[in-house]
This record gives structure tokens, sequence and C-alpha cells, in this order.
């Protein structure tokens, strides 16, 4: 059996993490098997044998051989497949900044949105300037540039994917507004190119 | 043209040693410069705008921000000498998810034991205790981390091994009893010339303490 074979991941349909890997896979035409993990139900015993230490998706499963937290996967699946589309640049001084913004979108800003959406109204005035000033600074990074990426969607772009998809949907949810078209013009061009890509659209969710 | 390495960190930084041990690892010629955080300097403010915190390596005038991205950088710039991440993809994915695990889960807990009281400081301990328990578990027998090789993982914590004399003081309590496969491993890292140099001593950390909660606005 080749290599390109026995890939499987264990994912949550509606997760933005989940989905940066099936976007990865995706994007290099790499076939997978999906399993839908009942997280926050009943943690079924493969998630528990493939994850011991944290438990969560999502999991990839390549040759038996498990890989967990999304962005490290999605640096071993551009490591093992190194056929179309990559993810991060060649330059090691590129790959750097890439790696810091998209630590930047996990820690800072993803982190700022879901606190300033669904924390203690308390906090919610500190967390919305903390969410809207990380955006600014995204906003600045990518500039006049299609993507973070560059001309092609790469690893900032995939780190960003709750930007360019989740972050609608939870201010509407939560009545909370952080990002607007006006405020954002160019995080809301880009949000509209990431999803517009037939290979992003192909796995977001419904 | 000759390389321009500088490293603007401040002592007591278990990230910041990380930095250093890769440039020693490495033997990269670089220039130390020592930052008050309480007092940036314009060259700190500059080269990390975005957080404006150590460490921040400057590679011939251009920044690197964030310790285990530095020191995935200076792997990458200076390939040919020691190795710190494993060339077999599963092998880095593997080192890569446990430096995650480090920075995610150590400071956190480490801070509660000298930053906290009661409750929190409780909690914060056991949390320690069972984290270095998990590492004492995915190092097993190994010499380090990475094997046979000294590398990513095992900079990525061995830095806060010259902290351990103060959690025990503010803890209350004993590493080596809790996790004697892990103090050993400390020993063996300790032995390494990059390590040596990298660590500032315990004693002086543990005396750092109190002055840090100052600072801090900790009592």
């Amino acid at each position: 059996m080749n290599q390109e074979e026995q890939v499987k991941l264990m994912g949550l349909w509606g997760s933005p993490f989940s989905k940066r890997v099936e976007m990865v896979l995706k994007l290099k035409g790499i076939p997978y098997e999906y399993i839908e993990e009942d997280v926050y139900g009943n943690k079924s015993p493969m998630l528990l044998k493939y994850n011991p230490i944290h438990k969560k998706v999502p999991v990839l499963i390549h040759n038996g051989r498990s890989i967990a937290e999304s962005l490290v996967i999605v640096e071993y699946i551009e490591d093992t497949w190194k056929t179309s589309h990559k993810i991060l640049p060649q330059d090691p001084y590129e790959r750097a900044m890439a790696r810091f913004w998209a630590k930047y979108v996990d820690d800072k800003v993803m982190l700022a949105v879901r606190k300033a959406c669904w924390g203690p109204e308390s906090e919610r005035e500190k967390e919305v300037k903390e969410a809207y000033e990380g955006l600014k600074c995204l906003e600045k990074e990518l500039g006049d540039k299609l993507f973070f990426g560059g001309d092609t969607i790469g690893f900032v772009d995939i780190a960003a994917d709750f930007i360019g998809y989740w972050i609608g949907i939870f201010q509407e949810a939560s009545g909370v507004t952080i990002m607007t078209a006006e405020e954002f013009p160019t995080l809301q061009r880009w949000s509209e190119d990431f999803v517009g890509n037939n290979f992003i659209k192909e796995v977001l969710p419904p | 043209m000759a390389d321009e390495v500088i490293l603007l960190d401040f002592w007591p930084s278990m990230f910041g040693m990380r930095t250093r041990i890769a440039l020693e690892e490495k033997n990269v010629i670089f220039d130390y410069r020592e930052q008050d955080l309480w007092n940036k300097s314009p060259i700190l403010l500059e080269m990390n705008l975005v957080h404006k915190k150590i460490p921040v390596l400057i590679h011939n005038g251009k920044p690197v921000c964030e310790s285990l991205i530095q020191m995935e950088y200076i792997d990458e710039v200076w390939p040919s000498k020691t190795p710190l991440l494993p060339s077999d993809p599963y092998q880095r994915a593997h080192a890569k998810f446990w430096g995650d695990f480090i920075d995610k889960k150590v400071y956190g807990s480490a801070r509660l034991i000298w930053g906290a009281k009661g409750e929190e400081h409780e909690a914060g301990k056991k949390e320690f205790i069972e984290i270095h328990k998990t590492l004492e578990s995915e190092l097993g027998d190994k010499t380090y981390f990475g094997g046979e090789t000294f590398g990513y993982v095992d900079i990525a914590l061995i830095g806060f091994y010259s902290w351990f004399e103060a959690y025990e003081k503010f803890g209350n309590f004993s590493i080596e009893v809790e996790c004697p496969k892990l103090i050993a491993w400390t020993k063996r890292c300790v032995k390494r010339e990059s390590v040596a140099k990298s660590l500032p001593d315990s004693e002086k950390i543990t005396k750092f303490v109190p002055e840090l909660k100052e600072k801090l606005g900790i009592k």
C-alpha cells in the first residue's frame, strides 16, 4: 500500500482547528478517511488512544501513527507530501514569519474573539478591544497581498480560517461586533477570497 | 559577509535560555544584550513591535520572535551543525507536539507556585507535578527526549530547571521526589556546555523572585 493511503483524520464538523487540516489535505489533493468525533459527548476509545494527552481533535493518523495539534499536523503534511501547493515558504526567515503570524492568530486573536463573544460581561469591553487590536494588526500584515501567503493560500491563511468563516457566525450568535467590513476592508476582502476558493469551500461546514 | 546575530534577552527568562542554548549548540557567535523589561529599549520596541517581549533574535538586522520559532529558524539557517530537530517528518511533528505542550502548560502552573496564594497556589503545584510526571513518562528511559541526541524538546524544557529551586522553595516540595527520572535528565543536560553557559544559577533566580513579585505588583 503506498504512502498516499492510510490517512485518517479524526475531527469535529464545526471546529476551525479540525477544518485547518482538511483544507490542507484538500489543497494538496491527499485522499483521507474522515472520522467524526463526539468530542463534547462521548470521546471514543480511538480518540483516547491516539491523543491521550489532550483528548482533542483534530488528530491525523498516518500509517497507524498519530499526530495532534492542528498547526503541528499541517506542518507534518507539508513535510511528508512535498507535492503541489506549498503551504510554507522555502526561505527560513519567511517561514519564521509565517509561524509567528499563525501563532499570533491562535494565541492572541482567536482567544480574544472567543472571550469577547462568550466570556463574562465584566471582561467584555477589554476583550473586544484586544480582539479589535489583534485583527487590526493582522489587517496591516496582510496589506496589499491577495493572501497572507502571497499569491496562494499559505500557513497563516489556514491558521486564520476562523476569521475567514467563523467570526461572522460568532458575532451574530453572541450579538458582539468586533469585525465589520467598514473597519476591516482588507480582512473582509481576504475572507471573501479565502472562502471562495474551491478547495476551502468544499470543507467548510454548511 | 559575516553573520550578525544579536539576542535581546532577560537573564532569568527560561524562554530566552532556549535561544541561547540553540545558538551555543550551533557554535554561532552572538551579541547578547540584556534588556530591562520595565524600561523597554528602543531596539526591543522596534524589533518586536507586536508583543514587545523577549527573546528577540536579530539576524542580519531582521527580527525573529517567539523562542520555539527561533529554535526552528536557527536549525534551518545553520543546518550542517548539530540538528536540533529530527529530519523524519513524524519525529519532527512529535517533537513539536511536545514543545507546544511545554509552552501551553509549564509556565502557567509554575507561575502559580511562586506568584499565587491559597487555593490557586495549591492548584498550581498539583498541576505542575502532574505535567512533569507526564513529561517524565514521555522521556521514559531515553537519554534525552529525542532519544540519544539532545534537541528541541530538551531545549524547550531545560530552562525551567534553573527555576526548580525557586519552585521547590515557594511550593514546599521536592521535584526530585516526584520526578526522579526527570531530575536525572536535567543533570545530563547541564553537563553540556551549551546548557551550562546559558542557564543562570538557581540561587540567583530564587533570590530574584521576591523582586520580580514586587515589580509585577504581586503580594
